[in-house]
C-alpha cells in the first residue's frame, strides 16, 4: 500500500515564528476579499460571525421590548394597536429564544472549542460554515414577515387553534412555521459538529476526564438538540400543512388534537431551556475559577450534574401544560420531576460558591458578571421551583410571575454569562482588553436595571396581571409596578449600550493583551492573541485538566508539552483521537475553504421561499440545485484522502 | 503520553469508522430516528384518544397486499447494499457497483409500489386526521427513500469511476449506514400502520 494511506507523523519543536508556522499560515489562511468571505471555513471567523449576528438579533429583540414597555408603562395607553403589540411581543420572544440565545453560545463554542482542544478547526469545517449561513438566512426569513407588517403574532409558543388559518388568516404564522423548520437545520448540523468535534478532535492526552469543563455544557446541549429539534420542526411542519393543505392534525372541528401541538412543542422547548443555559453555565465554570485563582471546585460533580440536568430536562415538559386538564397522575409525575431537577442545579451553584469562597477572587468585570449570574440563577431557580408545584402553577400560570421567572432564567443564566465571557475572551479574539472602568459601569447598570425591571413582575404576577395583554385598566393595582418595570428595562438597555460602546472603543484603543492576559489554565491561552489561522504550530500533548497551571498545582509529575508535538503539514491536517483516552488514531485531512456551504444555503432559502409562496417550480428547482450542491460538496477528493490511488484500482 | 505513541504510523484521510463523516452520519441517523419517533408519537396520540371521530383507522386495518411484499423488497435492498459493502472490503469493485445498483433499483421499486398503494386509498390527506397522518408519515418515509436512492446511485457512479478500494471505502459505509436506517425505520412505520390496528 502506498504511503498516501498511512504515515508516521513528524514530531518537532516549533513555535509561532518558525518556518513551519509561516507555511501553516499559508495553508490555513482564508483568501482576502469577497470570495474568501463567502467561502471561509475558519472556525474563528465563523464563531465571531455567530456572535455578531446574535448580538444584532439581541439588539433588535431588545428594541422591540422597549417599544412595548412604553405601551405598558401606564394603564390604558394607545401607543400601540393590539395587532402591532401582538407582533412585537411574539417577535421579541422568537428573536431572543431562537435567534439570540443559542446562536450566541454556538458562536463562543465555535470560536473556542478547537483552541480549547488543541485542534486546528472543528471536525466538520464546511458543515460549520453551512450552519452559520442557514442560521442567518432563516433569521432573515422569519423577519421578512415582520418587515412587511406580517410577523408572527401568536407568541413564541404559538398555540393552536389561534395559529390556524381560520383564526389567523394572514401569512404571519407561515413565516414563523417555515422559518423554524429552516432554522432547525442549522441547529441540528451545528449540534452534530460539536458532538463529533468533542469525540474526535481533542489533542493527544486530553482524555475524557481532562476536557475543559465548559465543553460539557455545549456537548450536553448538542446531544439534546439532536433528539429534541425534530420535535419542533415536525410540530411547525404539521401546522404549516394544516394551514396550507387542509390536513387535520390540530384542527379540533375535524377531529384534530390541539394538545398535540403543545406536546410536540414543549417536548422540544423544555430541553431547549437547558440548551440555552447549560453552555452558558459551562462558560462560567471555565472563567469564574480563573478569577478565583484556583481550579473549579468539583469538576466531576459539575460535569455530571450538567448531563443529569439535561436527562431530567427531557421528562418535565408537561409542567408547561399543568392548566390543560391532563390527568392528575401525569401532573404529579411531571411536578416531581420538575422539582427534582433543582438538585443537579444546586450542585453546580454550590460548586461555584465554593470556588469563590475558597479562592482569592479578583474583582474584574468578567468576575462580576459571573458572580452576578450565580445570584440571578438562584432567584430564577427558586421561582421555577415554585411553579413546578401544580397548585402554585395553577395560580400563577400565564401571569407576569412566569414572565419574571423566564427572564431571570434567560437573562440571568444566558445574557450575564455571555457578557462575562465576552470580557474574558475578548482579549483572545481581538488582542485587546475591554475597558475595565467602563466595564464596572456596564455591569452595575445592567445588574440594577435588570432587577429593577424584572423583579416587580413577580409581584404584578402575584397580583394577577396576565401576560401578553396589550394594555390594562387603571386601579388594578398594577400601575406603579409597570412603570418601574418600564424604567428598569430602559436602564437595562443603557447597560447593554455601555457594552457596545466599550466594544467600539476597545477595538481601536483597548490595552494590548498578550497570549495569556488572565494567567488562565486552558490551551487557548497558549496561542497569540488573536490566534493565527492554523491555531497551533504543533499539536500539543496534554497531561492534565489544567495544562497551563501544572507547575503550580503539582498534581502529578506529568507535564503538558506545547512546544514539541505533531507537525501535520501536508495540507490542512489534524490528528483524530479516540473518544475516551485521546490516543491518536488517524490523520484527518481537513477541507479547505469552499463555496458549497453558501450555495447549499441559498438553495435551501429558495426551497423555503418556494414552499412559502406555493411556487412548485421554484421548490423543485431549488431541490435539484441543492442536490447538485450536496453531491459537489461530498465529491470524493484526492487531496482530502477520500479516493483510492489510480495505481491501486 | 509518550513520544513513542505519537510517532506510531497512522492512517491518513477518510478511513473506515474513523472518518469524521462516519461519526456525523451516526448522529444524522439519531436525529432522523428521533424525527420518526415524533411522527409515530403523533400517530399513537391520535390512536389512543377516546374521542377520535369514528373507528381508527377508518374502515379497519389497512390491507397488507401491497405493503407486505413492499417491506420484503426494502429489506432485500439492504441485503444488496450489505453485499456491496462486503465486496469493497475484498476490493471487488464490479460487485460493489452491482450491489449498490441493485439496492437503488429495489428502492425505486419500493417507491413505485408505495405510490400504487397511495393511489388505491379511498381517502386523501385532508379527509380526516388518519388520512393526514397516513400520507404525511409515509410521505416522510418515501422522501427519505428517495434521498437514499440518489445517494446509492451517486455512490455507484463514484465506484464506477474507481474512487474506492479496500482501504478507501468510508463513503460507501456512510451512505450504506443511512440506507440501512431508512429500511429499519420503515419497519417501525409498517408495524405502526399495518400491525398495531390488528392487535386490538
Amino acid at each position: 500500500m502506498s504511503s498516501i494511506y498511512e504515515r508516521a507523523p513528524n514530531l518537532a519543536e516549533e513555535n509561532f515564528n518558525s518556518a513551519l508556522a509561516h507555511r501553516l499560515e499559508h495553508i490555513w489562511q482564508t483568501e482576502p476579499g469577497l470570495a474568501g468571505w463567502l467561502s471561509t471555513v475558519d472556525h474563528k471567523k465563523i464563531g465571531i460571525r455567530y456572535i455578531v449576528t446574535a448580538f444584532i438579533f439581541l439588539i433588535i429583540g431588545g428594541v422591540e421590548a422597549l417599544i412595548f414597555r412604553v405601551q405598558l408603562a401606564q394603564p390604558a395607553l394607545s401607543f400601540l394597536s393590539p395587532e402591532t403589540y401582538d407582533q412585537l411581543f411574539s417577535m421579541h420572544g422568537i428573536t431572543m429564544i431562537f435567534l439570540y440565545a443559542l446562536p450566541i453560545l454556538s458562536g463562543f463554542s465555535n470560536y473556542l472549542w478547537p483552541l480549547l482542544f488543541g485542534a486546528r478547526d472543528m471536525a466538520l469545517p464546511r458543515l460549520n460554515a453551512f450552519s452559520y449561513w442557514v442560521y442567518l438566512f432563516a433569521g432573515i426569513f422569519m423577519y421578512a414577515g415582520f418587515a412587511v407588517g406580517k410577523g408572527a403574532n401568536d407568541g413564541w409558543f404559538n398555540y393552536v387553534p389561534y395559529a390556524l388559518r381560520p383564526f389567523n388568516g394572514g401569512p404571519n404564522i407561515d413565516f414563523y412555521a417555515l422559518g423554524m423548520v429552516f432554522l432547525g437545520i442549522s441547529t441540528t448540523v451545528g449540534a452534530i459538529n460539536f458532538i463529533v468535534t468533542f469525540f474526535r478532535m481533542r489533542a493527544p492526552g486530553m482524555s475524557i476526564d481532562r476536557v475543559p469543563v465548559m465543553t460539557w455544557g455545549t456537548l450536553t446541549a448538542s446531544v439534546a438538540n439532536v433528539f429534541a429539534v425534530p420535535s419542533v420542526s415536525l410540530a411547525f411542519f404539521l401546522l404549516w400543512m394544516d394551514r396550507n393543505f387542509a390536513t387535520h392534525f390540530y384542527d379540533v372541528t375535524s377531529g384534530g388534537q390541539p394538545l398535540l401541538w403543545q406536546h410536540l412543542f414543549w417536548m422540544f422547548a423544555h430541553p431547549w431551556v437547558y440548551v440555552v443555559v447549560l453552555p452558558a453555565m459551562g462558560m462560567v465554570s471555565e472563567g469564574l475559577p480563573v478569577f478565583c485563582r484556583r481550579p473549579l471546585v468539583g469538576y466531576a460533580p459539575v460535569a455530571l450534574s450538567t448531563v443529569a440536568t439535561m436527562i431530567l430536562g427531557f421528562g418535565v415538559w408537561v409542567h408547561h401544560m399543568f392548566a390543560t386538564g391532563l390527568p392528575v397522575i401525569s401532573l404529579s409525575f411531571f411536578s416531581a420531576a420538575s422539582i427534582i431537577i433543582a438538585v443537579p442545579s444546586a450542585v453546580a451553584v454550590f460548586a461555584w460558591i465554593a470556588t469563590i469562597w475558597t479562592g482569592r477572587p479578583v474583582f474584574t468585570t468578567a468576575f462580576l458578571f459571573f458572580a452576578g449570574f450565580v445570584f440571578l440563577f438562584v432567584l430564577g431557580g427558586v421561582s421555577g421551583f415554585m411553579t413546578a408545584s401544580v397548585p402554585v402553577d395553577w395560580q400563577l400560570t400565564d401571569t407576569y410571575f412566569v414572565v419574571a421567572h423566564l427572564h431571570y432564567v434567560l437573562i440571568g443564566i444566558n445574557v450575564f454569562p455571555v457578557v462575562g465571557a465576552l470580557y474574558y475572551w475578548f482579549p483572545k479574539m481581538k488582542g485587546r482588553f475591554l475597558d475595565e472602568r467602563l466595564g464596572r459601569w456596564n455591569f452595575w447598570v445592567m445588574f440594577i436595571g435588570f432587577n429593577l425591571g424584572f423583579f416587580p413582575m413577580h409581584i404584578s404576577g402575584l397580583l394577577g396581571m396576565p401576560r401578553r395583554i396589550y394594555t390594562y385598566a387603571p386601579n388594578m393595582g398594577w400601575d406603579t409596578l409597570n412603570l418601574i418595570t418600564t424604567l428598569g428595562s430602559f436602564l437595562f438597555a443603557i447597560g447593554v449600550l455601555l457594552l457596545l460602546v466599550n466594544v467600539a472603543i476597545s477595538l481601536r484603543r483597548g490595552r494590548a493583551a498578550g497570549p495569556n492576559p488572565w494567567d488562565a489554565a486552558t490551551l487557548e491561552w497558549l496561542t497569540p492573541s488573536p490566534p493565527p489561522s492554523y491555531n497551533f504550530a504543533v499539536i500539543p500533548t496534554v497531561a492534565s485538566r489544567h495544562p497551563l497551571w501544572e507547575d503550580r498545582l503539582k498534581e502529578s509529575e506529568d507535564r503538558t508539552v506545547s512546544s514539541k508535538g505533531l507537525v501535520l503539514d501536508h495540507g490542512r491536517e489534524n490528528v483524530g483521537t479516540d473518544p475516551l483516552d485521546a490516543q491518536p488514531d488517524i490523520i484527518l485531512k481537513m477541507p479547505g475553504d469552499s463555496f458549497a456551504p453558501f450555495l447549499l444555503s441559498l438553495c435551501l432559502t429558495g426551497l423555503f421561499v418556494g414552499l412559502f409562496v406555493h411556487s412548485w417550480t421554484l421548490t423543485i428547482l431549488s431541490l435539484v440545485a441543492g442536490t447538485a450542491s450536496v453531491i459537489g460538496w461530498l465529491w470524493p477528493e484526492r487531496a482530502l484522502g477520500e479516493t483510492a490511488e489510480p495505481a491501486d484500482v | 503520553m509518550s513520544e513513542a505513541i505519537l510517532k506510531r504510523p497512522l492512517p491518513v484521510g477518510a478511513i473506515d469508522t474513523r472518518a469524521s463523516g462516519w461519526w456525523a452520519m451516526i448522529f444524522v441517523v439519531c436525529t432522523e430516528g428521533a424525527l420518526f419517533g415524533y411522527l409515530l408519537f403523533s400517530y399513537y396520540y391520535f390512536a389512543v384518544q377516546a374521542h377520535s371521530i369514528g373507528y381508527f383507522p377508518p374502515g379497519g386495518p389497512p390491507s397488507l397486499t401491497l405493503a407486505l411484499p413492499d417491506t420484503v423488497i426494502l429489506l432485500l435492498s439492504s441485503v444488496a447494499v450489505s453485499w456491496a459493502q462486503l465486496n469493497i472490503k475484498h476490493n471487488d469493485k464490479r460487485h460493489l457497483v452491482m450491489g449498490l445498483g441493485i439496492g437503488a433499483v429495489l428502492g425505486i421499486v419500493f417507491l413505485v409500489v408505495q405510490y400504487l398503494e397511495w393511489a388505491q386509498k379511498q381517502f386523501t390527506i385532508s379527509s380526516h386526521p388518519y388520512g393526514s397522518l397516513y400520507f404525511t408519515i409515509t410521505g416522510f418515509h418515501m422522501a427519505h427513500v428517495a434521498v437514499g436512492v440518489i445517494a446509492l446511485l451517486t455512490l455507484a457512479l463514484w465506484s464506477g469511476m474507481g474512487y474506492f478500494n479496500c482501504v478507501r471505502y468510508a463513503h460507501i459505509h456512510i451512505g450504506a449506514l443511512y440506507w440501512h436506517f431508512v429500511d429499519a425505520v420503515w419497519l417501525a412505520v409498517f408495524f405502526t400502520f399495518y400491525i398495531t390496528p390488528r392487535l386490538t
